[in-house]
């Protein structure tokens, strides 16, 4: 039973995971490797507010924000075009600076923990439009296999800026509450329930975002068919950004979630990805429903698999994936591109 | 009349093959121009430089706003809409969903008129209003492209340019499409239309260009265009044979 609750706390993460990668890939044809490293720069970032310390995210934010800024509007100026400009200066270079300042000017350890919350997402989840900014956006007409690899470098070097920001100890959050519920003979973790009940919120969020708003009906238009949508005024660009917002959204919160139940490392986002991409394959980077359910699947295999062989823990959890591929290579029949 | 759309010395390049060389061409505002002219003569290829999807050189004046990156984004906004020969609908999504998505740019500017516009379009394509919940990618051909032509519409266009808009949809459907296109001129609506069929083309249209080889080769008034024995040669396929039918 112990060994359930671990098992499906772990899955709704992976299944958090799982469908930002899914949504990655279907709009913009991007394997993101480094979504894990948002889980750990998440835990960690909150440690750091926790401990009453300015955490060193922010100034990454500053330098990345800096760059697009620059980018971006030697881009205008040659354009001649200076609608936006305004806008694009705001969010890039004035509001990474106005977070730095108030992070140096309050004490972060005394405040609420909600806030300390807000706090890390405000400082990280820009990061996703950053990153597909500077790295993807210039090569987003590349094959999938160019994409990947810039992934494998966006990984490298966010896990080494994580080591330098965050050292090499691990840390664990302060519990959302302390405590469990009982229930006759079961005791249910708080932080559990926690977990559980956030990430079934955020998968009926997202599902209300992409078939009510005009908003996430554009980011699925994006994927069906990315010509229409730019004729639609749909830009790929603002497509791109969008979803990288989300997926940094959830990879942070996921974080966020799990740091009171695990240790998380610099590099422990690696791994955990990893599951969510293991997942993300059982619902071929397509399905959500079969992505947020593989996530659940990965879960419990982890967790019964490190209580009765828990050397071969991640083996178990890994080869999973070859019974699935071998499954999906034999029910899937090639589609080329459409007409 | 004012010119909608100004084209000047239009030039394309795909590598190092000039696809496009030197097109000039005018559209009125409220006038229905056509492009005819036989396959590769660079018709597809010059909406697609118009629409920004293509990097050009020359001058593109449109409404009074020139043109200088390719930037779709921006000339939709301006009032542009380009319906595609392969029509690059949503397919998994209903006819409704594609057709709010057409009002993409309009919503985004704050405009909210997008239930009152879908009425309208639905007026102009009842069918559409009979399938509204059906999946673009189930219907018809002669459906999906009134359901191209009407998410085209949603974004309330000043210029909508067809490609081939009758490209493979049998002879009724074909005719309901070109009834349509001069309703739309009659609301307003300019219309630049590419098309293989040169003879329902002349028939609606007012102005005309022919292609040949990436440059203009005739231009006139389509009824003009219509009776020049060399387009009734080339283009209306019936001949010499024609010709004397009508010199008697």
């Amino acid at each position: 039973m112990i060994l359930g609750q671990d098992g499906v706390s772990s899955g709704a993460i992976y299944a958090l995971l799982a469908l930002a990668l899914v949504l990655i890939f279907s709009v913009t044809r991007v394997i993101f490797i480094p979504q894990g490293e948002f889980v750990a720069f998440g835990a960690l970032t909150l440690a750091m507010l926790q401990a009453g310390k300015v955490p060193a995210t922010v100034w990454l934010l500053v330098a990345m924000g800096a760059v697009v800024a620059v980018v971006d509007g030697l881009a205008r100026l040659r354009d001649r075009d200076t609608e936006g400009l305004g806008s694009l200066l705001g969010w890039n270079l004035a509001y990474p600076l106005a977070l730095a300042a108030l992070l140096h000017a309050v004490e972060s350890g005394g405040l609420p923990m909600a806030l300390q919350i807000l706090l890390t997402l405000a400082i990280l989840v820009p990061l996703g439009p950053m990153i597909y900014r500077i790295a993807y956006q210039p090569i987003a007409e590349t094959s999938v296999l160019v994409l990947l690899i810039a992934s494998v470098a966006v990984h490298l070097i966010l896990t080494g800026l994580g080591l330098v920001f965050f050292g090499a100890e691990g840390v664990r959050t302060a519990p959302f509450s302390e405590g469990s519920l009982t229930f006759g003979e079961v005791s249910i973790n708080l932080q559990t329930l926690w977990v559980v009940g956030c990430s079934l919120a955020f998968i009926v969020g997202l599902a209300a975002f992409f078939t009510r708003s005009l908003y996430g009906k554009a980011l699925r238009a994006t994927s069906v068919n990315p010509s229409g949508a730019k004729l639609m005024g749909i830009s790929p660009v603002v497509a791109g950004k969008l979803t990288f917002l989300l997926a940094a959204l959830l990879g942070v919160f996921s974080g966020v979630l799990i740091g009171p139940i695990t240790t998380i490392y610099y590099d422990t986002g690696f791994l955990i990805g990893l599951k969510g991409f293991v997942a993300a394959i059982i619902g071929g980077l397509a399905s959500y429903p079969l992505a947020a359910a593989g996530a659940v699947l990965v879960g419990l295999l982890e967790s019964f698999s490190s209580f009765w062989a828990s050397a071969f823990k991640e083996v178990l959890v890994f080869t999973l994936i070859i019974p699935v591929l071998l499954w999906r290579s034999f029910n899937s029949h090639h589609v080329e591109d459409e007409e | 009349m004012s010119a909608l759309l100004k084209v000047q010395d239009l030039r394309v390049n795909y590598g190092k093959v000039e696809a496009i060389h030197n097109i000039s061409l005018e559209v009125g505002a409220g006038q229905i121009v056509t492009v005819i002219g036989p396959n590769g003569a660079g018709k597809t290829t010059s909406l697609a430089a118009i629409m920004g999807l293509l990097p050009s050189s020359g001058h593109i004046d449109f409404d009074g706003h020139v043109q200088r990156a390719a930037n779709v984004e921006k000339r939709v906004i301006q009032g542009l809409a380009l319906v595609p020969e392969k029509r690059d609908l949503f397919g998994e999504m209903s006819v409704e969903d594609n057709l709010l998505l057409g009002a993409f740019q309009r919503f985004r500017k704050g405009h909210r008129d997008q239930a009152q516009t879908m009425e309208e379009v639905f007026a102009l394509f009842p069918r559409l209003a009979e399938r509204r919940s059906q999946a673009a990618a189930t219907m018809s051909g002669g459906e999906r492209q009134m359901l191209a032509i009407g998410r085209a519409l949603m974004g309330k266009p000043k210029l909508l340019m067809l490609d081939e808009p009758s490209l493979g949809l049998a002879p009724l459907i074909v005719r309901e499409i070109f009834r349509i296109i001069s309703g739309l001129r009659d609301r307003g609506v300019s219309i630049l239309l590419v098309e293989q069929n040169a003879r329902a083309a002349l028939q609606v249209a007012d102005y005309a260009y022919v292609l040949e080889m990436g440059a203009v080769a005739m231009q006139g008034p389509a009824r003009e265009l219509a009776d020049d024995p060399r387009v009734v040669e080339a283009y209306l396929g019936l001949g010499s044979k024609h010709q004397a039918m009508l010199s008697t």
